[in-house]
């Protein structure tokens, strides 16, 4: 990994795992992220996910593990700014993520006033470039957060994420609140910014259709640990985990069978017990480790 | 139909809060000019005798409120003595917010021992009577204004400290404290800049409602002879020094400043169940 500036992972993750007292909640979670990318991280709601999104941006310290970020370990403490201009963070509820009280051009300007320090004219003007680039205008920009419906608070949050210039944005199941016709338009625009900025995504979410739609890699995610990885057009087409394919079956399509989720639900059990009835699924759980 | 009804019941609640409420805010923005301006409109000096006219009844010609027992004008003094007593509180209410909001919110941003530690001290002053604890730090400091305002600044902290421990770690728990912190920002600047502002209009109304309180703590210690020392004069000092009057048949040196007391209490609490009510309403409706 060392053939030049080109190829370098802008995010390697190595082995993290995250107890809370007795519960794991991850579990030896590896993977890396080159400059542009998107990865998906599904899996149920408990699966660990979210946690894995939290150690990624600092929210929460792993157990062990590490993060590195633009080939510089990402510490707590003191690198807090620092790992700020690298990795930003869109959260599944957009309303929840604002002050309030601030108008959301004020909550755009505040990281550029910490990151960024220099006259309050050019700030401004950012900002207002800032915004018309995720379709909000001047008005937008004066209204208090609750004043906006929930697509555009999640346009001004993507905003204000990409005020910093990160060079990964996580989004954690960041289109899982909005109405189906507006996440397209959310998805579209981070398609569009994705393309123009060459910001690298970890995309968490549960919604295989929204996944396979913005990423080109997975990482399946069960009880913590990482069950299946990799190219996500082949791992949706052709799951080799039992659990991948319960999450496939679960979707309901022209067609669906209710009764399939049920049974690959028994089929993962069974992989659970001690003793195994195949050795097979066994062996994919291991081999895609890594 | 429907809409006469919604039109009816929407007027009729409007209609019956800001009616008490002005008064309120009115009765209060009175006492606070009368303390300002006493020099001007005051007809004696406060401290001024008129032996002559010692118990003078109401409406007697140059003391429209009458006289108490050694003739000082009781409208005169009334209008003197909203200084203390406005003033006094107004310390108590302020220092126990600077020690509440620092006390609070380092419990609830730190959380751990620091929290409990800091929440279980609160409960300890908590449970000791202010009133008694501003008598002992009298008994020890002697009368006088900054000994029982002090005492009860530390006995009110434990009021403003849990409502914002309580109102910073509810608000806390919201997603936006850890957006700023993914933005880079320190803790401390979020807690000052973002979650204090948040919570301020609660402590608004926690603090109107102490001030009225305090107020009649503060009137309490003087009526005991344990606040502010003669020849000044506070509500509460006037009502002990009168209080022998009214068995003479002139209870007005008494009864004066006695529902000044009263009114500015009544008007304290309204304007402070109005903000809290606001707080309510508006957390109805996001």
């Amino acid at each position: 990994m060392s053939g030049g500036d080109a190829i370098r992972p802008v995010l390697t993750a190595t082995a993290l795992t995250k107890r809370f007292g007795s519960f794991t909640a991850v579990e030896d979670v590896g993977f890396t992220l080159m400059p542009g990318a998107s990865l998906g991280i599904v899996g149920e709601s408990g699966s660990g996910k979210t946690t894995t999104a939290r150690i990624l941006v600092g929210l929460e310290r792993p157990t062990s593990g590490t993060v590195v970020l633009d080939g510089e370990p990402a510490a707590g403490g003191g690198a807090r700014r620092r790992r700020a201009r690298l990795i930003q963070m869109i959260f599944q509820d957009p309303y929840g993520s604002f002050d309030p009280r601030q108008s959301v051009a004020r909550s755009v300007e505040e990281p550029l006033r910490l990151h960024f320090p220099g006259p309050a004219a050019d700030r401004h003007r950012r900002v207002a470039e800032l915004l018309d680039r995720v379709g909000l205008g001047p008005r937008e920009g004066a209204a208090l957060p609750r004043d906006l419906s929930g697509g555009q608070r999640q346009r001004a949050a993507i905003a204000r994420a990409l005020a910093v210039e990160p060079r990964v944005l996580v989004l954690d199941e960041a289109v899982a609140a909005l109405d189906v016709s507006v996440q397209a338009q959310i998805l579209a625009l981070l398609e569009e910014l994705r393309r123009d900025t060459g910001t690298a995504y970890v995309f968490v979410g549960h919604d295989l259709a929204v996944v396979r739609h913005v990423t080109d890699e997975v990482l399946v995610m069960r009880r913590g640990r990482v069950v299946e990885h990799g190219d996500t057009e082949r791992v949706l087409r052709d799951p080799h985990h039992p659990y991948t394919r319960l999450l496939l079956d679960s979707v309901p399509s022209p067609g669906w069978d209710p009764g399939r989720p049920a049974r690959d639900r028994r089929a993962l059990d069974a992989l659970d017990t001690p003793t195994p009835t195949t050795g097979h699924g066994e062996d994919q759980c291991r081999s895609s480790n890594g | 139909m429907t809409v006469d009804l919604t039109a009816v019941r929407g007027r009729s609640f409007r209609a019956r809060r800001p009616w008490g409420l002005w008064a309120a805010v009115a009765f209060l923005a009175a006492a606070a000019l009368a303390g300002l301006c006493a020099p001007l409109v005051a007809p004696q000096a406060p401290g001024a005798t008129d032996l002559m006219n010692s118990l003078a009844p109401p409406g007697t010609p140059g003391h429209p409120l009458g006289t108490d027992s050694t003739g000082r004008d009781v409208l005169s003094r009334v209008l003197y003595g909203a200084r203390l007593s406005l003033l006094a509180p107004l310390g108590v209410v302020l220092l126990a917010s600077l020690l509440g909001i620092t006390l609070g919110l380092t419990a609830a941003r730190l959380g751990g021992w620091a929290d409990i530690v800091v929440s279980r001290g609160m409960d300890v002053v908590f449970a000791f009577p202010g009133l008694l604890l501003a008598m002992l730090v009298v008994a020890v400091f002697g009368p006088g204004v900054v000994a029982p305002v002090c005492a009860l600044a530390v006995s009110y902290t434990p009021f403003i400290g849990r409502l914002v421990r309580n109102a910073a770690v509810q608000e806390g728990a919201r997603p936006y404290p850890e957006a700023y912190r993914v933005m880079g920002f320190g803790g401390l600047w979020v807690t000052v800049r973002h979650l204090l502002p948040n919570i301020a209009p609660m402590l608004i109304a926690q603090g109107t409602l102490s001030f009225g309180y305090a107020l009649v703590d503060l009137a309490a210690l003087s009526y005991l002879g344990l606040g502010v020392r003669p020849p000044a004069a506070d509500w509460g000092s006037m009502i002990s020094q009168s209080q022998s009057a009214i068995l003479q048949g002139a209870p007005w040196g008494a009864l004066v400043p006695g529902l000044a007391v009263l009114g500015t209490v009544v008007s304290l609490i309204v304007v402070g169940g109005h903000i809290g009510g606001s707080i309510v309403k508006k957390g109805e409706r996001t």
